[in-house]
């Protein structure tokens, strides 16, 4: 079964839990033996973006040590063989250029898509 | 045996009185239940507290209500509710809570008929399903 999940919802509880929980789930179904890929969407294309740095939050005596690595998360996901597309209207309405984004992370116009969905059997939108 | 009915998966991420969207997913596996359907849900994230058993009802002096007038809805007894619906209708329930969620939580006093497992059972539901619906927290 293959699997194309949409990610729109982003930046949420990333900093309590560390990292964003969806592509968490993709490592870990991932491990599990699924075969998926992802398409960032809406601010979630910011998780494309090259040069991310979440690191630094204090609250009186207690300092978050291990911040969220998103950039790397979503790069150790590339690495681990999924392809991710970014929709291309809402990099270029987030100021993005082709080139920030990391490597592996492809421009997905809308009308293509359109044209990747039927070859999936589940569309997740997250 | 391999059971003929139709199963359907669904994974829900959205906290208890936070969201329409659990009541949304309420009444599709209560309809999907009184067709039969062996149903499987993955909570996911703060959804592990839906049937999270501590959940108390109050009274509601605005609305004028003692807390048996009130009758305040808890997510616990409608998953219990929903559990013996599925079974009612010669189908199934099963209701899975992430467990690195439910420990971030503490939420692991969970009602009967809930279990403890992990995203690797969630794969194993949507492999087995006709189909799956993820509902997931928005904002």
């Amino acid at each position: 079964m293959k699997v194309l999940n949409i990610i729109e919802s982003a930046y949420r509880a990333t900093i309590e839990e560390q990292d964003d929980t969806i592509l968490w789930l993709m490592h870990t179904l991932k491990g599990a033996g699924a075969t998926l890929d992802v398409v960032l969407r809406g601010d979630a294309v910011g998780y494309a973006a090259c040069g991310q740095d979440a690191s630094g939050l204090v609250f009186g005596s207690w300092q978050q040590t291990e911040p969220p690595r998103i950039e790397q998360q979503l790069g150790n996901l590339v690495a681990k063989g999924a392809t991710v597309y970014a929709l291309a209207d809402d990099l270029t309405a987030r100021g993005l250029a082709p080139g920030e984004l990391l490597p592996g992370v492809q421009a997905l116009h809308q009308p293509a898509l359109t044209g990747l969905l039927p070859q999936y059997d589940c569309i997740w939108h997250w | 045996m391999t059971s003929t009915r139709p199963q359907l998966a669904f994974a829900l991420m959205d906290p208890p009185f936070e969201s329409a969207r659990t009541t949304t997913a309420f009444r599709l596996l209560a309809a999907a239940a009184q067709r039969g359907c062996d149903l499987k849900v993955f909570a996911y994230e703060g959804a592990v507290l839906l049937p999270f058993a501590k959940q108390q009802a109050h009274p509601n002096a605005v609305h004028g209500r003692s807390l048996e007038e009130e009758n305040h809805p808890l997510p616990k007894d409608i998953v219990a509710a929903l559990i013996a619906e599925a079974a009612r209708h010669g189908g199934s329930l099963d209701w899975i809570n992430c467990g690195l969620c439910v420990d971030e939580r503490g939420a692991g006093e969970a009602i009967v008929g809930v279990r403890r497992g992990s995203p690797s059972d969630f794969w194993q539901m949507a492999q087995n399903a006709c189909n799956t619906l993820v509902i997931p927290t928005r904002g």
